[in-house]
């Protein structure tokens, strides 16, 4: 004990005393914290000035499928559950956001909140398999019951404003956009909109993961027995995982059921949930970071080799090397591995300056 | 006391367990065996992994069997594994503070209970918030103990937790173990290898042989039974 007094003695968090958490913050948590505030501020106050409207649907665009990454990365890094019916569930909730955003006046975050509930009810559907199946199998289920789910939208379209259960009408425009926000009208308020409320769905994935379910869901991922020993109720916790990722999924929805001119079947073909998955593994499957590199690979690069005139299926090949590198070089992704190549470049580079100490640097190399 | 009725597990044409009949009154027992003997087989039917045929499980009058898994986890059982699992990702406190959330009693002590466990085990030295992966495996194993007794355990089963741990950390290890009943109010089975474990440590001493019960009674006893030598030496041709 003498060792855990005399540390938080130091730190002046004596009333704490007996608390894990009472030491001194670490570095890396207060350098990823400002990386995260100035990150958010630059996004929420500058970006929006120095681009155009088109980049910058792209970046809602990238903010939208950031927070659909996210909730796979949480059900493939920290549960061990594959589903590749994301985006299926994207476009579920999009439909549900369209057709009640239609049939009434409720306000955009109730309506958010309804999208959100209703497709994670339908994540728990597509996520009961996973109490008895695993790895493959659960993946080629999922994928099933996206296709299952695009089969149905193709054939309903998404409400654009008729009658009827379905919300649609041939004679109308075709597709028609949900009302957005009063406050977020233009395309530079949405986005900042958009911003704010990724921001929210990435709070509450790190509330659930530092928190009891994600300390289950650890618990699950490395040993199901040792959970159940733990007295884990595992078919709760493999559904709430289910959930979560379908409900911050179904929020996501939407937002893009406001952010164009309306939803149709194209946007969310079956296999994206593939290429998806690709972007998260290449990002990382367990930081939260990974999940905006995944976004940016899944929106923002395609429309980037757009604007290049370059073919867009350039994108899978990028995406294959990418999974390759990563699972050879770099099995916890970009974001983990991008930080520590840049401080070995950046060591590399200071080395002349330090040789006189060049123990002192060796030390610090570690 | 816990009492264990006619358990018969069955597996196609394999019975791990044959009509099991034994009683485990107080304090540490040992459970041991010749490979294959059905020890884990009989922890796995108690923590509900593995479903019995037949057969009954009192323990402190509460009928084992009506719990599901997770429940009987909750209500005090607990246990270690051969291949030791405590949870790589967490840190060492994360690691028991979980067992003790999901027991759901006592919210309010967490802190003391968990670092009190942690003390027991004799791992106040570690930092609790240093990740279980990059501990050694002495630690690991404590760790898993901690996370068996934290709480208000009332049966404890250790599944071989002294594999692969040298003699002066077995040692240790039996200091543990032995102490449990008295400070942590639990009743402890202990299946082991090691014979000078289960000497040091268990007033009473079952054994199991290819399924069946073949002694119970005093360690000391039941170690010098001619049934058990043979049993361990492979010369009982009829118990085949």
């Amino acid at each position: 004990m003498s060792a855990v007094d005399e540390q938080s003695g130091s730190t002046g968090t004596g009333a704490f005393a007996p608390r894990p958490q009472s030491r001194k913050v670490p570095a890396k948590t207060i350098v990823n914290t400002v990386i995260v505030v100035v990150g958010m501020l630059f996004l929420f106050f500058l970006l929006p000035t120095l681009t155009s409207n088109y980049w910058l649907q792209i970046c809602t665009q990238v903010v939208v499928y950031s927070v659909v990454a996210l909730g796979l990365a949480l059900l493939v890094g920290r549960v061990g559950m594959v589903s590749l019916g994301q985006i299926a569930l994207l476009a579920l909730g999009g439909w549900v956001a369209l057709r009640i955003g239609f049939a009434t006046g409720l306000p955009f975050p109730l309506l958010m909140l309804a999208a959100g509930v209703m497709t994670g009810l339908f994540g728990v559907i597509i996520g009961l398999p996973a109490l008895r199946l695993g790895g493959l199998y659960l993946a080629l289920i999922t994928l099933m019951a996206a296709a299952a789910i695009s089969i149905v939208l193709q054939q309903t379209n998404f409400p654009n404003g008729g009658t009827g259960f379905l919300g649609y009408s041939i004679t109308g425009s075709g597709t028609a956009a949900l009302r957005r926000p009063d406050i977020a009208q233009q395309t530079e308020g949405f986005f900042r909109y958009t911003l704010i409320v990724g921001a929210l769905m990435f709070l509450l994935a790190w509330i659930h993961v530092r928190g009891k379910p994600g300390r289950a869901w650890a618990a699950i991922r490395q040993s199901q027995p040792a959970a159940l020993a733990g007295g884990v109720n595992i078919t709760l916790y493999k559904l709430w995982a289910f959930a979560l990722a379908a409900f911050m999924t179904g929020v996501m929805g939407c937002i893009l059921a406001a952010s164009g001119g309306g939803l149709t079947i194209l946007q969310f073909p079956t296999q994206e949930s593939i290429s998806l998955l690709a972007a998260v593994f290449i990002g990382g499957v367990y930081g939260f970071s990974g999940a905006v590199v995944a976004g940016v690979f899944t929106k923002l690069v395609p429309a980037l080799l757009d604007n290049w005139n370059l073919p867009p299926d350039l994108l899978l090949i990028l995406f294959g090397v990418g999974v390759l590198q990563v699972l050879l070089t770099a099995p916890q992704g970009l974001a983990v591995q991008f930080p520590k190549d840049m401080a070995k470049l950046g060591r590399l580079i200071a080395r002349p300056f330090t040789r006189g100490s060049k123990a002192k640097a060796e030390e610090a190399a570690r | 006391m816990i009492t264990i009725s006619d358990l018969t597990v069955q597996f196609g044409g394999v019975k791990p367990l044959d009509s099991v009949d034994v009683e485990f009154p107080v304090g540490t027992c040992g459970l041991i065996g010749p490979n294959g003997a059905g020890k884990t087989t009989f922890f796995n039917v108690l923590s509900g992994f593995v479903n019995p045929k037949s057969g009954s499980v009192m323990a402190f009058d509460t009928d084992l069997f009506a719990m599901p898994h997770y429940r009987r986890a909750r209500w005090g059982l607990r246990r270690t594994f051969q291949t030791e699992q405590a949870i790589e990702e967490l840190s060492v406190y994360d690691n028991v503070a979980m067992v003790h959330e999901h027991w759901g009693e006592n919210r309010s002590q967490r802190r003391d209970d968990v670092m009190g466990a942690l003390g027991f085990v004799g791992l106040d030295h570690l930092d609790p918030r240093s990740k279980v992966g990059v501990l050694d495996a002495r630690d690991r194993r404590l760790v898993e103990i901690a996370r068996a007794v934290v709480g208000r355990p009332r049966l404890v089963l250790l599944d071989e937790p002294a594999a692969g741990l040298p003699d002066e950390e077995t040692e240790h290890l039996a200091g543990v173990i032995r102490n449990i009943p008295e400070h942590m109010g639990a009743l402890v089975i202990l299946v082991d290898h090691d014979m000078s474990l289960v000497q040091n440590t268990c007033s009473i001493t079952a054994v199991l042989d290819f399924g069946k019960l073949i002694a119970a009674g005093p360690t000391a006893e039941v170690l010098r039974n001619e049934h058990v030598i043979k049993a361990y030496l492979g010369t009982e041709d009829d118990e085949l």
